[in-house]
Formats: C-alpha cells, structure tokens, sequence
C-alpha cells in the first residue's frame, strides 16, 4: 500500500507559474473526489528564486514529497530540475522545458550556467524516463510564451492518474476567460509533444 | 462542497464561517494570504477588514471590536507577535467581549523570516489556549472553534499555523456561514477594562484559575486523538502528527499515537498514554513544548517510561519533514533508517538566490548612496526586498521592523565616527521606524536615514498601506505624507528624490551627508512589479557597439543587463529604468525611440 496514489514535485523560477500548475491539478482532483493536498513556496524566495511546489493526489498524510519519493518531476526551467531531481524516485519520470532562465549569478558574470547536456545527463541517470523539450517554443507557437506552463501541463496530463477532460475543466476555472483559447492551445501541443 | 484551499485562505473561510465582525493584520509570510482573502469574500456580517500600521495596533483593534460583542481577529507571523506583545499579555487578564482570536503564523526554518521563534511557547506565557493545526482542513475548523472556546472562557486564544500549514493546500469541505450580529456596543465595566493595578491583580488569579477548566475543555477536543496500540509510542503536536501517521503506515508497525492540537495539553490523554507504553517519543518542531510536560507528568503516572525526543532523535530547529520523522522512529524500533537521495551534481548549477527586480529603484538608491557615502560608512538597514541588497555593501545590519534607524542612532552614540546613513521601506516606516526617527531627532542623532518609498508593501504581495490612500478593501483614504512625517518627527533636513534620476540622487545624498544633523532622504518611486501590472509602458535601452566591455553596468547587478561576448547586452527584463544609461562611462546604453 502507499501513503499517496500520485506524488508531484514541480519545480521551476519564481513567475514561471508553478502555482497555477498545481491550483489545476488540485482542483481537478477534487472533482474527482480524490483527496489531494500540496505546498508551495512563497515569500521572499519567489523573487527571482528557485520554487518548488509538491502535489500528492490521492493522499491524507502530510503535503510534502519525501526525498527519493517522486512519480513525476515537472520541471520548468532545466537547471531547477537538477536541483530539486533529488526528490525523484529511482522509477520515476521527469519531464523538462529545456529553455533557461538565467540567474543573476549568471548575468552578473559570477558564475557560468552548464550546457544542457551537462544538466540532462545526470537527471538521466537517476530516472526511468526523461522527456525534454522546449516548452516555451511551443508556447509562442500557441500564442503566448506566459502558458508555458500550461504547455508542461499538457506533457503531464498523460503521468497523473487525473483524466485530461477533468484537468481541462479544471484549467478553464483556474484561467481568465480571455486567456483560455490560447492555454487550451498550449495543453495540446505540449500533450502531443510527449505522444 | 469541497474546495481545493491554500491553508490562509481556508483560515479566511473559517472565519467567514464563525460569523467574524472584524478582522485587522499586518502583511508577513506565511500569514498575509488571510486577510487578502477577507477582502474578497463577500459577507453581509462582516464589517470591517484592514490592513493595520502595525500588528500591535491590529491586536488592539481586533481586541476593541471583540469589546463590542463581535467576533474579531488579528492576523500576523510570528515575529509580528513581538510587536503585539504588549497588548496581548494584558489582554489574557481582561478577557474578551465576544470570541478574539490571535492568528499567528509561525515559519520553523525561517523560510522568510528572520528568527523562528515558537509561538506555543508565548500561548503558554500569557496563559492562553493555542490551536496548533496539522493541515488547511484542521485550520478552518479550529478557526471556527478558536471563537466558541474564546467566548466559553472569556479569553483571546491563539490558532497558531506554520508555513506548511498556511501555505499548503489541500481540497478543504466548505461549511455554512453563520449569521453574526451587525451591530455592537461597547459595555462599560472598568474591572474588566482598566487594567489599574487593583483590578489587575484579581484578574490574574482568575486567569490562573481559568487553566485547569480549559484544560478539561480541550481533553475531548476533536484536535487531541489518542489510539492506543503496542507498548511503543509517539506523542506527536500539529504536522508532525501527520508525519508520524504516514511513518506508521509504511513501517507498519503497532505504535501507539497520540496527536496533539490544542493548548493547554490534555493531560489525561497523556497520562493514559505513559501508563499504557514502555517507550514514548515526542515529536514536534521546534520547542519541546510538549516534551517537557510528557516529562513532568511521567514523574508522576510512569517514572520508568523512556521519553525520546530533542537531544538526538528530533531536532530543536528548523521544520521537521516525513524522513526525518520516519527515520526518528525507524532508529527508536531499531528499523534500518532509509537514505535521503543526495542532491546531485549541483556543485555544476550556478546559485540562484532571490534577488531585486530588473529596474528596482532599491538598487539605484544604494549605488548612489555608496557612491557619495563610501565603503566605510555604517548602513543599518530593515526588513524588506531591500534586505535582498545585502551585496551591494549598503546593509550593514538587519534586526526588526524599523531598527535600522535606532541602531543607527545606538552606532552613533556609542562613538562611530564614520558616515552612518541607514534605510528602511515605506511600509516598515510606518510600521515601526517613526518612533525610532523621532528618538533620533530628540536625541540629537547625527545620521541619515533613508526612506525607500516604493509605495506598498512589496515584499509580501504589495499590500497597501497609510502612505498609498488605499485601505485592504481598495477604498479611496487620505495618504499620508512622508515628507510631513519626518518634519514633523523633527528631522532637520527632510529632501525626496527620484532614484531613476541618478544625478539628483546622488547631490542630495552629499548634501545628506554634509548635514550636521539628522537628515531624511525620501527615495520615490514606484515597485516595478505594481508599475507593470497597471500598465505603465516601460521605455527601451540597448547597449551600443562602443561598449569598451568594462562590466561597470554588470557590478551595477540588475538581471536586465547580461555579458555576451565582451560586449554587455540588454535582455527582455529591461523596464526602462534608465539608471545603467547614467552609469555607463562610455555612455554606450541608449534609450531606444519607438
């Protein structure tokens, strides 16, 4: 038996949207009748910092994911997925928006951000499957780079025991109406990019 | 119906639910969403919601409410408590009119804080109840309860929830709202009002007295839950419960488990608990709270009981988390523990530490004023975005709210000789530096301080304040003036600039300096993150082919400005500040013409 039927660690830079990711999972569980709790950063850490949000669908224990205990890593920015990949589970799958965000350590001149390859190939080998791509390219093609993480939703939707039609019932209460056609949009491509 | 809840705003629904009449706070992590969400209900009971100067004046304010016969609460972090102290030590002697609650949010591991002080620990000082919830679900609940239990005893009680508590989440089940009065009325009865010395004294015997009832009170609380098992045990307080819950369902092991939730402790529970195990362990975060009444109340019911806790199983500070926990009672049972993961390879990952926006006038202030103060002169500084600035050698301390300008008045007169030009936010001012600021003009303090107006309280979601003319509910109110303040507190010299301007910063920072006396600079302009989100039309810079790649801009640190190919480069961050432009020397940065 385990503590949780799903467990998501989503991790990304502080305005990526990390939160509406999981206010839509978690809202589309509810319709679902699971139970479902999670824990998010906010603060002074949201400022251009590292974020990092846990989900556990089906679950009645506490809202944080143990180190070594995530189904799913959902990364928006590749160096916050080898940051957090520690929280992945050895069976685990971790999916990633390979577009950086630089930190300021890094515009300053202060430090060097690492070439994909060299972020990727650690995170490989410690998960059964990693599924890369360009979340925020696909986003533009939907219309707007902000639903990039709607992009990455999309690349979930098909790893999270939540049915695509109850998450996109969720997505539209959790979007403004004007923006929805465009994120919609943005769900399906980043669906069709892990098909 | 079930919803899918931040923990703050489940609180928020819990006291929509318990018909609350007022509800004052001051913004801090993790307890700011309370009150934000207040604003957006929509309640025909609830009468009055705002963002209060500080959490001393919302406690009293909440309290006066409270007087009137409604149900009024005060919301804060932990640290806001210090602030509130004063009134709420005196509050547990005279009680309450209807239900008062105190929510304070404790944050174990400083997420955003600058200590993690335990407010079960202050509970316990004043003598009053404190509800230690486990989830959002338990917080609405409790909240609700917090009024009852308020009203039954006539006393102010504490919901106290900790970071993963207010900022989790969790599908929560929304109850009815309850109808409260609309209307109250202040009852004279000076024994219960006037705190004079001859009134006090009686009424610190009947708080005394009032213990042991409310402890019998909280025994059958749905909060403390006892299922006795195997003669091993765990007493666990809050989430920790939750933690020691899922530990025992994967060890699967026959543990006995009490959870904990409400203050006083139930000491029949426990007792019953000692006399049932052999071996107990306690756990909790941060203070051992309960431990030392498992161990006081051991003495008496089972001498022979081994207690584990603090000192080697559980640790003193920071938040508690399930391998921890899983490992504390893994090692009791003499289970193997299970490795945390290591992180891996990150020694590769540049560091990513939260920063100052693009375009952040914070920052031009500080250049300006490092460059006309120097590197040895004293920068007190406070609380707020600005603290984040602490490497550009202009925050030289960090305290409390608005302890920048009286340990900079203290550096004075302890005999630094060199420039002393502290800083502090709008918000923090208001908050806690005028009276510093009026000490400093009274005491004849020679320094400078600096007000980094950005008109709102940027650091925990851009809560408005007395300066900005809007109250929590976006009503229209009168601002006021800094400008007038500081006059008025008695600084001599009292100049506002615009710190995009940087020529004119920089002159009135000398004339600051060359003051002898207490001067106040007033850097204004707007937060970039609130001048973006009302639509304000950023201009365009770039950087122009004679940049001689000498990184002047780059040291400057603003994320908008990058190093590609000895060249420096603008990015798509940029809001048009303009200041990297005066600081180019081979004024290579241009506004671009649209």
């Amino acid at each position: 038996m385990r503590a949780s039927e799903c467990d998501l660690v989503i991790v990304g830079v502080g305005g990526q949207g990390v939160i509406l990711i999981s206010d839509v999972i978690g809202r589309a569980a509810v319709i679902a009748g699971k139970p479902v709790c999670g824990a998010e950063t906010h603060g002074m850490a949201q400022r251009g910092g590292s974020v990092i949000n846990h989900t556990r669908i089906g679950c009645q224990f506490s809202p944080m994911v143990a180190s070594g205990g995530a189904d799913v890593l959902l990364a928006l920015e590749p160096g916050e997925a080898l940051r957090f990949v520690h929280f992945l589970s050895p069976a685990g799958v971790v999916l990633v928006n390979t577009r950086p965000v630089l930190p300021s350590t890094v515009t300053c001149g202060r430090a060097e951000y690492p070439p994909l390859h060299k972020i990727l190939s650690p995170i490989k080998a410690r998960c059964r499957k990693l599924i890369a791509m360009d979340a925020t390219a696909l986003a533009e093609k939907a219309g707007t780079a902000q639903a990039m993480n709607v992009v990455m939703l999309g690349a979930l939707a098909g790893y999270i025991p939540l049915s695509e039609d109850l998450i996109l019932q969720a997505l539209s209460l959790a979007v403004p109406p004007k923006f929805l056609e465009a994120n919609k949009k943005a769900f399906a491509l980043g669906k069709a990019e892990v098909e | 119906m079930r919803e899918y809840l931040l923990g703050n705003a489940a609180i928020a629904r819990g006291l929509l639910e318990a018909g609350v009449g007022l509800v004052a706070g001051y913004p801090g992590t993790p307890s700011s969403e309370i009150i934000e969400t207040m604003v957006d209900l929509k309640s025909e009971w609830l009468l009055h919601v705002e963002w209060s100067v500080n959490e001393k004046v919302a406690l009293e304010v909440a309290a006066g409410a409270s007087w009137t016969g409604r149900r009024a609460a005060a919301t804060m972090k932990h640290v806001g408590l210090n602030v509130a102290a004063d009134p709420f030590m005196t509050l547990a002697y005279l009680g309450v009119g209807a239900g008062l609650l105190l929510i304070c949010a404790d944050d174990p591991s400083c997420h955003s804080s600058q200590n993690e002080q335990d407010s079960r620990r202050y509970a316990q000082f004043a003598g009053i109840p404190c509800l230690d919830p486990k989830n959002p679900g338990e917080a609405k609940e409790m909240a609700v309860f917090a009024f009852e239990l308020s009203e039954k005893f006539n006393i102010p009680v504490m919901l106290r929830p900790t970071t993963r508590v207010s900022h989790a989440r969790a599908d929560v089940e929304l109850g009815p709202e309850r109808s409260s009065p609309r209307s109250g009325q202040f009852v004279k009865n000076p024994a219960r009002r006037v705190a004079l010395p001859s009134h006090a004294r009686p009424l610190h015997s009947e708080l005394l007295a009032k213990q042991a009832a409310m402890e019998e009170a909280l025994e059958s609380a749905p909060w403390n839950s006892l299922a006795l098992h195997g003669n091993v045990g765990i007493i666990a307080s809050g989430i920790a419960g939750l933690y020691a819950k899922e530990a025992i369902f994967e060890l699967d092991e026959d543990i006995s488990l009490l959870c904990l939730g409400a203050y006083p402790l139930p000491k029949q529970l426990i007792s019953r608990m000692l006399e049932h195990v052999s071996r107990v362990m306690v756990i909790e975060e941060l203070e051992p709270v309960v431990e030392e009444q498992v161990q006081m109340l051991a003495r008496k019911v089972n001498p022979h009981v081994e207690i584990l806790g603090k000192g080697g199983f559980i640790p003193r500070e920071g938040e508690l988390d399930y391998l921890l926990v899983r490992n504390a009672i893994a090692r009791m049972l003499g289970k193997a523990e299970r490795v945390a993961a290591e992180s891996a390879a990150v020694s590769i990952l540049p560091p990513r530490p939260p920063s100052l926006c693009a375009g952040c006038s914070h920052r031009a202030t500080y250049y300006a004023m490092r460059k006309v103060f120097g590197k040895n002169a004293v920068y007190p500084s406070d609380i707020g975005c600005y603290t984040m600035a602490v490497g550009m050698g202009t925050v030289d301390t960090c305290l409390c709210m608005g302890a920048s300008i009286t340990l900079a008045s203290g550096i004075r007169f302890g005999g630094e000789t060199e420039g002393i030009c502290c800083s502090l936010g709008d918000s923090t001012f208001l908050h806690g530096g005028m009276t510093g600021l009026l000490n400093a003009a009274y005491n004849k303090a020679r320094i400078t301080v600096t007000i980094l107006d950005n008109s709102t309280t940027a650091m925990t979601g851009h809560q408005p304040h007395p300066g900005t003319g809007t109250t929590a509910r976006g009503e229209a109110t009168s601002p006021v003036s800094i400008e007038a303040l500081a006059k008025a507190l008695g600084a001599g010299m009292v100049e506002t600039v615009d710190p995009y301007h940087l020529d004119e910063t920089v002159e009135s920072f000398q004339r600051a300096k060359e003051y002898a006396g207490l001067s106040v600079i007033i850097a204004r302009q707007p937060c970039v993150i609130k001048a973006r989100r009302s639509g304000v039309r950023p201009k365009s810079f770039l950087v122009g082919e004679e940049c001689k790649g000498c990184k002047i801009c780059l040291d400057f640190g603003c994320p908008a400005i990058e190093f590609e190919k000895d060249k420096a480069r603008i990015n798509a961050l940029c809001v048009g500040c303009g200041v990297c432009a005066a600081i180019c020397p081979a004024g290579s940065i241009r506004e671009v013409a649209k």
